[in-house]
């Protein structure tokens, strides 16, 4: 008689549900799972030493790469940061730009999100939907930056350029739709049997819990728990949208979902009211230390050339000091820690990323759980390897 | 930007005044900029300080935010060398503040995976890419990169472009 041991499984960095390049040490015992450990570090790329040696505007591509599904999240709050510690803000028309397009992002993301999330559990349909939907964001990307993923369209002081001509009327057709196709994917799952096995009273945590151990956004809302940036520190001018934080009470993975799903409303209703807002007007702050001349000026103006001359060659400086900038991603609280030792280089930048402290929770929701239902736990964190290891 | 001015002296001002009262001369400097507050305590202090911050019902500084680090050697006061930084955050009063101890190499900061436990992965972070060591941390282990690494890959005077040994090629 041989007597019956724990089993170690190895899940990851190369399993389609882990959402890239995770890891999983899973001790079971039987299928149920006794310990979980997860190991990070194999997407690391030293983007936070990266930046240390770009001039503030260079640093803004990499930004994008970091949570690779919300980049101009990424760039928002890096942009933030840095006009903080400026002491700038920028006109009107680029904050209602900033915040249409990060709101475009949260339904982005949240729509990658779902349709993975629902092809782990099973519900292969619901994924090409969200993809359908999401190919029209990624058009309004490339329509106002010409990039669909990478776009690195805010920078400092303002945005790359103006919205293209036509624009609006492309995210009033996309949000003309948007409501309809999010019933669609709540006709598939939300009361579909299969789905709410698989999700509901799963993966559960107490709001105390998540509170401790730093979850936020949309994992740390279905506890309960209303924190959301755009509410508690409003930044961007979010303090003057309607829009409501959903919470919820048990904090299991189906909660997650409804919880996430009704963002998508929220997303969409504030999406709506920047479009009212927008109005003509500069999108850029009217400092020639932080924005380039115009082209045309360039034949015409020493000055102009002079700043041109300048901005290219050696950036500009930011005061010597610290400053800690956070936004509400798709993801959670996204913040970034920037040093500034007085050049045209941060001495140091930190990002706060969401996924990064989320994912510390997963033991927490899968142990003493049965192994299927991890993969359905990873799914409704919503985590992204490019933020988690950076 | 968007936030009241009057506010955060007043939470200055709370906090400080709490925490001079009971840590005395462990608060070591205090610097507001840009509407933030950041405050330097002496290391032995920092995790009766943290425990105190987290639960005086006025403060309330329940969700650690985050820990990172600063390696201080290209700055004009550069000691001692490393600067460990808490962003704190009170979800119920909608407040941030920075806490910060300052080591020399080699010196342990106390862990304060007991007072938050969301610190555990962060410490581990800084003491991966920094080496910044954190006593009483349960599970010290490096985190991004690989375990048998050598450097800390964020400190100042290690290379941004570098080729680690284990990637070189065999001399022909």
């Amino acid at each position: 008689m041989t007597t019956a041991r724990n089993m170690t499984l190895n899940m990851g960095p190369q399993h389609p549900s882990t959402h890239g390049v995770l890891r999983l040490v899973l001790e079971l015992d039987g299928e149920v799972v006794v310990r979980c450990e997860p190991h990070i570090g194999y997407l690391h790329t030293g983007i936070e030493k990266g930046l240390e040696s770009k001039r503030y505007q260079q640093g803004i591509p990499l930004t994008d790469r970091l949570d690779y599904l919300a980049p101009l999240s990424n760039n928002l709050a890096y942009v933030l940061a840095i006009e903080k510690a400026l002491g700038i803000e920028v006109p009107e028309r680029a904050q209602t730009i900033r915040v249409l397009m990060t709101e475009l992002t949260r339904i982005k993301s949240h729509l990658v999100w779902l349709g993975t999330h629902a092809m782990d559990v099973g519900a292969m349909s619901v994924f090409l939907y969200c993809f359908r939907e999401r190919e029209q964001i990624l058009d309004m990307y490339e329509a106002v930056s010409g990039q669909r993923l990478m776009s690195s369209y805010f920078r400092v002081g303002g945005l790359l350029a103006d919205l293209p001509p036509g624009f609006e009327a492309q995210v009033h057709a996309f949000l003309a739709d948007f409501p309809s196709r999010l019933a669609e994917y709540e006709a598939l799952l939300t009361q579909n049997p299969l789905w709410r096995q698989r999700t509901v009273g799963i993966g559960t945590i107490r709001a105390a819990d998540a509170v401790a151990l730093g979850v936020s956004g949309p994992a740390l809302r279905a506890c309960g728990v209303a924190y959301d940036v755009r509410r508690a520190n409003p930044y961007c001018g979010y303090e003057r949208y309607q829009f409501d934080v959903p919470v919820g009470k048990v904090g299991d993975v189906y909660e997650r979902y409804t919880i996430r799903m009704a963002e998508m409303r929220q997303s969409h209703r504030i999406a709506a009211q920047a479009l009212q807002r927008l109005t003509p007007g500069p999108i850029n702050v009217a400092d020639p230390k932080l924005i380039p001349p115009p082209k045309t000026l360039l034949k015409q103006s020493m000055e102009a050339l002079i700043h041109h001359f300048k901005l290219y060659s050696e950036g500009f400086s930011v005061p010597a000091g610290e400053v800690y900038q956070t936004i509400e991603s798709p993801k959670g609280e996204l913040g970034v820690y920037l040093v500034s030792d007085g050049t045209n280089r941060p001495y140091r930048v930190h990002y706060r990323a969401p996924s990064f402290v989320n994912l510390q929770a997963l033991p927490r929701m899968v142990e003493g759980r049965l192994v299927a239902d991890v993969i359905a736990v990873i799914g409704s964190l919503d985590i992204v390897l490019g933020e988690i290891d950076r | 930007m968007t936030e009241a001015t009057g506010q955060e002296a007043a939470i200055e001002g709370l906090v400080l005044q709490r925490l001079r009262g009971r840590f005395g001369d462990a608060v070591r400097d205090v610097t507001v900029w840009r509407h933030e507050t950041t405050i330097v305590v002496a290391a032995h202090d920092l995790v009766p300080i943290c425990r105190y911050l987290r639960d005086d019902t006025d403060l309330a500084f329940d969700f650690l935010s985050s820990v990172t680090g600063v390696d201080r050697r290209n700055l004009p006061a550069n000691a001692p060398r490393f600067e460990v930084v808490y962003h704190l955050y009170s979800i119920q009063f909608k407040r941030r503040l920075r806490l910060k101890v300052r080591v020399n190499e080699g010196d342990a900061v106390p862990s304060v995976t007991g007072v938050w436990e969301s610190a555990n992965w962060h410490e581990r972070e800084v003491f991966d890419l920094f080496g910044v060591p954190f006593g009483g941390h349960p599970d010290l282990r490096r985190i991004l990169m690989p375990d048998d690494w050598e450097g800390h890959p964020l400190r100042k005077d290690y290379p941004v472009e570098a080729s680690p040994k284990w990637w070189e090629e065999e001399p022909a």
